[in-house]
């Protein structure tokens, strides 16, 4: 088994999963969110972040999500140094075939900005939540239950213009890195043909465009109406 | 149609005396090249003008000069096999280079294939992979009747595509992670399709994958370089092949 996962394959295949993993939390996590741009008094909200909250299956995921990211950042590393070293001797005249932006070219660099995007974001909200709390957290009262004002939190954030173009920024970056993970993680289970190629391919770059523009919507939102 | 003549062209080319020397780019200057000459032809032009100087000549490899052999591995402006698609180096034209360019001819990079001298590499790599799996057991005695085993006519078909690899390492030459992915695909799977091929599959997957790690090629990104550089179009579907042959191998044993 530790042969599996150090050998080239093997490696991909844990990178893929893991990756898998965290889109699907993404799904959730973005149509939650989009709950903040449905109903400005931030009951909607606040109901839905409690919901996370308390849930148990949710509270059983919580750690697995979070080790299914350390995996995957991981492992990115050690894939990306290793095939660094397959080369030694760069070219001096570069590889013209795909563009210098393309995700392709630049999982690792935009995996390691949304790292960066991701330690901000968690300690802007996941920390005040769940550890050192934040007088804007102040519980509110929803239908008798009591539960954190989380909407307060982040309404509040976003009143800045610069968190605003932050997590917009985060949004873009991550649409990027799924715009090629998707479709890279169903090659590398071994899930693709050459019909399947170019739908997985096709669904890659739509599920990105959801993601980068779902993300960046919500920050958006508060930017122009607040 | 008249031929074009190229009356000045630079050709900045890697040069190496031995494997462990170290290298540097040299340019040197080619006079009236037809632009139907092939590439090749020129650097043959090029090299009887280097020892009418008395100076070295450019080691390359080249065989078959027809896009079969898979020898003529140079790195042009950029490109596996220069800028033109679907084509070996000893198939480019200069007909796709204009007056006064300065063209940049490398040796493919990547550690599992060593300069040897000049623009020419050690590919014994690939033939390392081939030998730990790439082959199939036949049994000694009369010669079978090749009706015998009837092949479907997609899967055949797709044996043949994949089949169409000749080795010439383009694809680890363009991938930014030199791995060797599509050639092992294209090896892999070239059997994977046939009824030959599947007594010995799940060894095979397995053994030219650790032999492919073990010989210091990177690991695949799914970048898709290597299918724009490939020669014969191998495509990256292949690859989906391997890894699936590969896993279902792993998860069996
Ligand atoms: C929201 C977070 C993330 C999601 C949803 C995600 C998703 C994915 C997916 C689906 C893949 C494709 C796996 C494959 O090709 O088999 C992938 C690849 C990759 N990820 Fe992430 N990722 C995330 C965060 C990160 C972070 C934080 C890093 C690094 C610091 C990172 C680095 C990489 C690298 C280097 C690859 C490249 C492997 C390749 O190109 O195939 N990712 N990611
Ligand atoms: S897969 Fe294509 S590029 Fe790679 S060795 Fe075979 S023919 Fe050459
Ligand atoms: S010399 Fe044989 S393929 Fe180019």
């Amino acid at each position: 088994m530790s042969s599996f996962l150090s050998a080239s394959i093997g490696r991909k295949f844990l990178m893929s999963i893991t990756g898998l993993f965290l889109i699907s939390f993404l799904c959730i996590h973005l149509t939650l969110n989009l709950f903040l741009t449905f109903d400005d008094t931030g009951t909607l909200f606040n109901l839905a972040a409690n919901f996370m909250a308390t849930n148990p299956f949710i509270r059983i995921m919580e750690p697995l999500l979070a080790l299914g990211f350390i995996i995957h950042i991981i492992w990115s590393g050690w894939i990306t140094l290793e095939n660094m070293r397959a080369r030694p001797q760069k070219y001096a005249y570069g590889d013209q075939l795909l563009s210098w932006w393309a995700p392709a070219k630049n999982m690792f660099i935009l995996g390691f900005m949304v790292l960066i995007f991701l330690i901000i974001h968690i300690s802007n909200f996941w920390i005040k939540m769940k550890l050192t709390g934040d007088p804007l957290l102040k519980d509110v009262v929803v239908d008798g239950v009591e539960m954190h004002n989380a909407y307060a939190l982040v309404s509040n954030l976003f009143l800045s213009r610069w968190y605003d173009l932050l997590y917009v920024a985060g949004g873009i970056l991550i649409g990027l890195h799924i715009s090629h993970g998707f479709w890279s993680a169903f090659q590398t289970i071994g899930f693709s043909n050459q019909i399947w190629l170019k739908r997985l391919k096709f669904l890659a770059i739509a599920i990105g465009i959801v993601f980068a523009a779902g993300f960046s919507y919500i920050p958006l939102y508060f930017m122009i109406k607040f | 149609m008249a031929d074009i003549i190229l009356n000045k062209i630079y050709v900045k080319v890697w040069r190496q005396n031995s494997p462990k020397a170290k290298g540097r780019f040299e340019t040197y200057q080619v006079e009236n090249v037809s632009q139907g000459t092939s590439f090749l032809e020129m650097i043959d032009i090029l090299n009887d003008k280097l020892i009418r100087e008395g100076k070295d000549p450019i080691a390359f490899d080249h065989d078959c000069r027809e896009g079969i052999c898979g020898m003529c591995s140079m790195y042009v402006n950029g490109h596996a096999h220069g800028p033109d698609t679907e084509v070996t180096t000893c198939q480019l034209h200069m007909r796709k280079f204009s007056e006064g360019q300065t063209i940049v001819v490398e040796p493919w990079r990547a550690a599992a294939f060593p300069v040897i001298k000049d623009v020419m590499v050690d590919r014994t790599a690939f033939e390392k992979i081939q030998q730990a799996g790439g082959y199939v057991s036949v049994n000694t005695g009369g010669v079978p009747d090749g009706n015998v085993i009837l092949i479907g006519q997609d899967d055949a078909e797709e044996a043949m595509d994949a089949a169409a690899c000749i080795g010439c390492g383009a694809c680890v030459a363009t991938c930014k992670n030199s791995s060797a992915m599509l050639f092992v695909a294209a090896k892999v799977s070239q059997l994977a399709k046939l009824p030959q091929g599947k007594i010995e599959a799940k060894k095979r997957a397995k053994a030219m994958v650790a032999k492919m790690d073990e010989l210091g090629f990177g690991s695949c990104t799914n970048t898709g370089g290597c299918e724009l550089a490939c020669p014969k179009s191998i495509s990256i579907a292949h690859i989906a092949r391997l890894n699936r042959e590969y896993l279902s191998a792993k998860l069996s044993d």
